[in-house]
């Protein structure tokens, strides 16, 4: 049997979602494999929503919204942008692809755009293979991977800087200086490697208290940058000393403080 | 549920029973029917039964588009006493059988899904309110050209309070420089002057000149506005409704065809006022360069409709004044569109106006020739070759632009600006003169170029579309709104920054407050809260999350 990719959209009122309208009317056929999800803007896609999508198994998620300057909601869709920005450098992390992950900007009016980018994001699905996650048997390490990512990017620091970029690049930082794109890449990568290596260590110390030592063998960091990550998730409430072997301390997961 | 075959639109591809039947295996649909058109009277009082009966409450109809079908749907889930927000529906048709029209199977799998979907989100819906308004019956007008003072008198005429704000000393805008007005020939002056009087005279409309808008605060119905005249105290009134009619700039097209390098290279605004004062000497030879800064590959590139009959006009003017003149009308497509322009066309060729076409990629030259002269240079399309026009006067036309300083209206209104630099309506076709923002509207050249009486006639669209909410006096406002969940808030201010309408403010208590009516329902502030504090009505994440379980055939219940 042939692959049949399952591709979530998620889509604007008004402009993508009435372009996929537009390319029924018009009769314009593409392949049946989108399920489409209306919401008022494509800034409502909250980052959460694609990697719980992506973790429970679809092949692919569309994101799409108004072209930029003509979101109904004046930015909404550049909101989007960045947040689909963010989302393609975290899930590059994990063990899943990140092209199963596409935004793309369709006007009221592009039906048959519309019907093309479908057609074409499922061909490229198709040509990439089921997810890893599809199915009743999901790759348990994938899927742990997926679930750090969504931790982290249902976290606070990610969540502020996506959230806070389009101003501080318009408005500066809070003491007024000026920040470039280029500058705020960097913090941003930066930021999505920490919190999800973070997420990831939550993840494992969770199943079993874990020493310094076996994390740093396991995710392949050297010991003293998974001690960083140690210090900063026990002052968040992340983890705890579970207890002390001789003078190693290992880990363990708090669940208050999450 | 109610699966509707819309005729063949669906039934002939979907197969409707076996959606109905597979309706009711889901968990919670009690009830679950098939309607040849569940759109048509009989449709929707099956709908109205189908509640009574069953006590229904939720009703999900899959059928066609929500963007097009769903207010009737709720009108009548209220009618038989369901809150319109417990309505849900399937695009099966738009969205399925029209675009798998050869895929009878997938699509009815396709349609299965959206139907499961449906109710996925349908399960979690809550009923919402409409919070409800009063309206202030006063209209603050921001500025005084003739499309606001027009607006202005047609408000007062319906017995509102106009505050007519307007940045300049004189009321009378872009009309106060201009000539003659085509296509009636009358002096601009004539019937601005008489307007201008009428809004001096209307007891109901306060005229503020040399006035500057400070601040503008609030929503439909409820705007706090601050103004400042010159350098006394800022003066504070509110206002139902504001209207933008702040007209536009003319291009000045510095650097181009020797313009402020050449005395004789001048623009069409200079040749009116030198028409008008009666100041223009005899010129032996006139080149007009029509799209000058129009139409351009990137920056402006929109038409400025104007251009094509100002120049024609003002050829005939002068053909009028000195018969023996020679006017040359360098252009790349004369527009002289409409019922009445095409004749002015032939009357100026009739009287000898040359009409010379250029194309973008080869531009006229202008350069001095002898005596003071100047040589425009042009390649003849027609003829093939450079054609050399010694002249004593050019003339360019240039477009109508954006002020300068509307980049800070839009940001104090939170209207947005188009890629043009004008002010960009809520839908091109269904609401051209509404703003997206509740209760402003905008008209004349601030929204584009037009000529006067295309600005009378939206300055007076604009005033019947703000004398509504005005009249009717209370207002229901949107119910898909955000709402922020005190105990979560940390105050850290990311809502703030990211809402476009500023519909998101901290309270004293430092915590992030949605103003409910002035909130549009975009949801980004949802998704973008640091401590997921904020649920966005009727698009919750639960809700979201259901439904793309729903989509993947996952357990969402």
């Amino acid at each position: 049997m042939t692959f049949e990719p399952r591709i979530v959209g998620f889509l604007c009122n008004w402009c993508s979602y009435a372009g996929a309208d537009l390319a029924g009317v018009s009769r314009i056929s593409y392949p049946t494999n989108i399920r489409i999800i209306r919401l008022m803007c494509s800034g409502r896609v909250d980052p959460v929503f694609v990697l719980e999508t992506l973790a429970n198994g679809a092949d692919g998620v569309m994101v799409m919204g108004c072209h930029p300057a003509d979101c109904h909601y004046v930015e909404g869709n550049l909101q989007a942008e960045r947040k689909i920005k963010m989302l393609k450098k975290l899930i590059a992390r994990t063990g899943l692809e990140p092209e199963r992950l596409r935004l793309e900007w369709v006007s009221a009016s592009e039906g048959g755009r519309f019907a093309e980018l479908v057609k074409d994001f499922t061909d490229q699905i198709k040509a990439l293979g089921p997810s890893s996650l599809a199915g009743e048997k999901p790759d348990p390490n994938i899927l742990e991977d997926l679930l750090a990512a969504k931790a982290a990017a249902g976290d606070f620091r990610l969540r502020v800087l996506v959230g806070r970029e389009k101003g501080m690049i318009d408005d500066g930082n809070v003491y007024g200086e000026e920040i470039s794109q280029e500058e705020l890449d960097k913090v941003m990568d930066e930021a999505i490697a920490a919190e999800y290596i973070r997420n990831k260590i939550y993840f494992m110390v969770r199943k079993e208290p874990l020493s310094v030592k076996e994390l740093s063998k396991r995710l392949g960091l050297n010991p003293q940058t998974v001690l960083r990550h140690i210090v900063v998730m026990r002052r968040r409430g992340m983890v705890t000393v579970d207890r002390v072997e001789g003078t190693t301390p290992t880990y363990a997961a708090l669940e208050v403080g999450r | 549920m109610f699966v509707c075959h819309c005729g063949i639109n669906i039934g002939g591809v979907v197969n409707v029973p076996e959606v109905v039947k597979y309706a009711i295996t889901l968990p919670n649909v009690v009830y679950s029917e098939e309607n040849l058109y569940t759109c048509s009277s009989e449709g929707l009082s099956k709908i109205k039964e189908g509640i009574e009966k069953h006590n229904l409450n939720r009703v999900i109809v899959a059928s066609c588009t929500p963007r097009t079908h769903e207010p009737l749907f709720r009108a009548t889930c209220e009618e038989a006493g369901v809150n319109k927000y417990l309505f849900e529906m399937a695009n099966i048709r738009d969205q399925c059988s029209w675009a798998h029209m050869h895929e009878p199977k997938e699509a009815t799998e396709k349609a299965k899904d959206l139907v499961r979907m449906a109710v996925a989100k349908a399960r979690l819906l809550k009923p919402q309110e409409e919070p409800e308004i009063e309206v202030a019956p006063s209209a603050l007008i921001i500025g005084g050209g003739i499309s606001g003072m027009t607006a202005g008198l047609c408000l007062a005429g319906q017995g509102f309070k106009v505050y007519l704000v307007e940045k300049e000393p004189e009321l009378g805008g872009m009309l106060r420089h201009l000539h003659k007005l085509y296509p009636t020939m009358v002096d601009a002056s004539e019937g601005l002057n008489k307007i201008v009087e009428a809004v001096k005279q209307n007891k109901s409309i306060e005229v503020w000149t040399s006035t500057v808008i400070k601040q503008v605060k609030g929503f439909i119905g409820n705007f706090d506005v601050s103004v400042q005249r010159e350098t006394e105290e800022p003066a504070n009134f509110r206002v139902g409704t504001i209207i933008v009619a702040t007209g536009a700039d003319v291009f000045e097209p510095v650097g181009m065809y020797g313009y402020e390098k050449y005395d004789n290279v001048i623009i069409q605004l200079q040749l009116e006022q030198l028409l008008k004062d009666g100041q223009l000497k005899k010129p032996e030879r006139v080149v007009m360069i029509q799209c000058t800064g129009a139409r351009e590959e990137k920056e402006r590139t929109y038409c400025s409709r104007i251009c094509c009959m100002t120049a024609l006009k003002n050829a005939l003017l002068i053909k009028e004044l000195h018969p023996e003149t020679d006017i040359y009308i360098l252009f790349r497509d004369l527009q002289t569109y409409g019922k009445e322009y095409e004749e002015w066309h032939r009357m100026a060729q009739d009287r000898g106006v040359k009409f010379i076409k250029y194309a973008l990629e080869k531009p006229p030259e202008v350069v001095t020739g002898h005596n003071g002269r100047l040589t425009v240079d042009v390649y003849h399309a027609l003829l093939g070759e450079q054609v050399q026009i010694e002249s004593d006067l050019v003339v360019l036309s240039t477009p109508l632009v954006q002020h300068e300083d509307a980049r800070e209206l839009s940001q104090m209104l939170k209207v947005p600006l188009g890629p043009d630099g004008f002010f960009f309506e809520a839908h091109v076709k269904l609401r051209p003169i509404d703003f997206a923002t509740d209760g402003i509207y905008v008209c004349g050249t601030a929204h584009s170029p037009k000529d006067t009486a295309e600005s009378v006639s939206q300055a007076l669209g604009v005033a019947s579309r703000a004398a509504i909410p005005m009249a009717v006096k209370r207002l229901r406002t949107e119910a898909i709104t955000s709402m922020v969940d005190e105990g979560l808030c940390s105050g850290c201010g990311t809502c703030v920054s990211i809402c476009p309408y500023g519909a998101i403010q901290k309270d004293e208590k430092g915590v992030a407050r949605v103003t409910a009516v002035v909130c549009k329902g975009c949801g980004t502030c949802a998704a973008s809260c640091p401590e997921k504090a904020i649920t966005m009505r009727h698009f919750t994440d639960e809700q979201v999350i259901a439904q793309a379980l729903a989509a993947l055939g996952r357990a969402f219940a």
